[in-house]
């Protein structure tokens, strides 16, 4: 009887120990195992510590910049724009730098410590590997982005009240609208952070060394925006993923401008669904050695 | 060799064969690992663990024994050949099959700022056919089992290396197993250690668990196993019963005499060769003969034997004409 025969002949058994029915358990330890490393908590600390310097130093400096208009001029007229102003200060590096930490440990920090062998041994599905340590990657993001938010709006509001709200365009709303903006300018920066968290689980993928896979998705952001500065380069521009990410402003208008608002939700969802097939199409077939 | 111990090899060898077929824990043919780089690491291996067994996977380090392990988990793809573990083809039966396998491979690896326990805990999450209501209960039961309990607390990175492979053998032990696949499990352990692994392999394989052991070291393979499988090179030099392996090294006959220089002068008539005498004794390579008609040569000699018997086999020798060259690092 040949190899191939006694597994045929014993396939035909019932095989005892059944998948249960889908859990979050294996999410939740991967989220325990983020937010319980000590420097994640440090760079969420960092993070939340921008919205605080800047409030404060505004607060302390007794200059209120109004006339300026934009989100920083508006600082001192309304708490919500601490909030604004930090993500606008913390999403050309901060941010990423946070996404791409998580993104680039992701897969790459298990193959260094050894544990991928053995998640994959236990037997964790490639995909749902990839799955879990996507999603937990995105709950990062979000996590980031609304913890600056947070922090910003709660110190804003403690320092400068929560006066009626001008927007971009010069309307007034209430704080109340005020805040549903500022949701959906948390959501729209996920939604960018989470492309480029993609890109990173990817990169996360090519290599066994998590700190190369951090500094090369970062990288990645640094130099995407330096080619989006350059004039002659305009023409690639729309192309790069970090160009519609600072067009969150645009939420912030009446009506909401979506002319920029809308190719930058099309490039992320693109970027993303590439990033996440190539990232599945490499670890699906690597040979784990590490 | 000779051909007649040869063919008494194959006789006894084949019921085991029939067994084998019946009930095979591990099974391979042509199983064949080249790495991009061109390197044969496994080279046409054709494994059969039968259930119930502990094998012993021997080989020196770089014979292809963890790339073997390797695959048989599916962590790394064969360039050719297949394989099943539990009557499961891997890949594609992975999901159903690797829940019952028990495995330590290359070494224990964990998050070095968890504790035990909580390395433990994340290995059980990502289990699917794990019961969260009975984690806690089970992972006291394995650390207890490896004799970690003390230490469960503590972090991973503040493990001595006995330490982490008890872990390791922990995480195994996580759920019931039927196979349990053990590269190296003594490694870095210390004697006292060292004997408890090997009383936990042979209590487990009491209950019907079967135990792929991946050693270099021979003393381990005799201890602990009752099938043996040699690599050497990438290739599966050998694989049968630890018995029948004994069995078909070239034995030698102890003949104690009172005379042992005429014991030994009667036995080079008989035929025997590599004849060694002693004050007390006389041994020979026993061949083909029929050990009743070199003691019936020697009595008709007038030689006073006072006693009479085959040599235990060194299975050290027998590894050695195996391989080659004993057990250095294979290129």
């Amino acid at each position: 009887m040949s190899a191939a025969e006694i597994a045929a002949a014993e396939r035909t058994e019932p095989l005892p120990p059944r998948a249960r029915r889908a859990s979050s358990r294996f999410l939740r330890s991967e989220l325990k195992l983020i937010f319980g490393r000590r420097r994640n908590i440090a760079g969420l600390a960092v993070l939340a510590a921008v919205p605080i310097i800047l409030g404060g130093s505004i607060k302390l400096s007794n200059d209120s910049g109004a006339g300026d208009g934009g989100i920083f001029g508006q600082i001192t007229s309304n708490g919500l724009f601490v909030g604004l102003a930090a993500l606008t200060v913390e999403l050309p590096l901060f941010l990423p730098l946070a996404v791409g930490v998580i993104a680039g440990d992701s897969v790459a920090g298990e193959a260094s410590v050894g544990t991928l062998r053995y998640l994959l041994a236990t037997p964790v599905q490639r995909t749902r590997l990839l799955a879990v340590k996507y999603t937990s990657i995105v709950i990062s993001a979000a996590f980031a982005v609304l913890l600056i938010a947070v922090v910003g709006v709660g110190l804003g509001l403690a320092l400068f009240g929560a006066g009626p709200v001008t927007l971009l365009s010069g309307t007034q709303v209430s704080t109340g609208v005020g805040i549903w903006r500022l949701v959906l300018v948390c959501g729209y920066l996920t939604v960018c952070l989470a492309a480029f968290g993609a890109i990173g689980l990817f990169i996360s993928t090519l290599t066994e060394q998590p700190v190369g896979a951090t500094i090369g998705v970062v990288g990645l952001a640094i130099i995407s925006q330096i080619l989006d500065a350059v004039p002659q380069l305009s023409a690639i521009g729309p192309y790069l993923p970090t160009h519609y990410w600072l067009n969150f402003g645009d939420l912030l208008r009446d009506p909401v401008a979506t002319d920029q608002i809308t190719p930058g939700l099309i490039s992320a969802v693109v970027y993303t669904v590439i990033f996440l097939t190539a990232a599945w199409a490499r670890f699906g077939s690597k040979d784990i050695t590490s | 060799m000779t051909s007649p111990v040869t063919a008494t090899h194959a006789d006894t060898t084949t019921p085991a064969r029939q067994q084998v077929a019946g009930a095979a824990a591990v099974t391979s043919s042509g199983l064949t690992k080249r790495f991009r780089g061109g390197q044969i690491a496994v080279n046409n291996i054709d494994l059969a663990v039968p259930a119930g067994s502990v094998y012993g996977f021997l080989g020196p380090n770089g014979s292809g024994k963890t790339t073997t392990i390797r695959m048989l988990l599916g962590l790394v793809r064969p360039t050719s050949g297949s394989h099943t573990v539990l009557g499961g083809r891997i890949p594609e039966d992975s999901q159903a099959v690797l829940p019952r396998v028990g495995a330590l491979v290359e070494g224990p690896a964990f998050h070095p700022y968890l504790s035990g326990r909580d390395n433990l805990r994340r290995l059980d999450a990502a289990d699917r056919t794990a019961d969260p209501a009975t984690c806690a209960e089970r992972i006291g039961g394995a650390l207890e089992r490896v004799g970690l309990s003390a230490a469960a607390a503590k972090r991973y990175r503040n493990y001595s290396l006995g330490m982490r492979q008890r872990l390791g053998i922990a995480a195994a032990l996580l759920q019931p197993r039927e196979l349990l696949i053990l590269d190296e499990p003594t490694n870095g352990l210390d004697p006292q250690g060292t004997r408890e692994v090997r009383s936990l392999i042979t209590e487990l394989s009491a209950t019907g668990v079967t135990v792929m052991l991946s050693t270099h070291l021979l003393s381990e393979v005799e201890q602990v196993c009752t099938h043996v499988g040699v690599m050497h090179i990438g290739k599966l030099v050998a694989q049968s019963r630890l018995s029948d392996l004994r069995a078909q090294s070239a034995p030698r006959i102890r003949v104690q005499a009172d005379r042992p220089d005429l014991a030994a002068a009667a036995l080079a008539r008989f035929g025997l060769t590599e004849i060694v005498a002693s004050s007390d004794d006389v041994t020979a390579q026993l061949g083909s003969a029929d050990p009743a008609d070199v003691n019936a040569a020697l009595v008709t000699d007038g030689i006073r034997v006072r006693a009479f018997g085959l040599v235990p086999v060194n299975l050290e020798d027998v590894f050695v004409t195996l391989t080659g060259e004993g057990f250095g690092v294979s290129g």
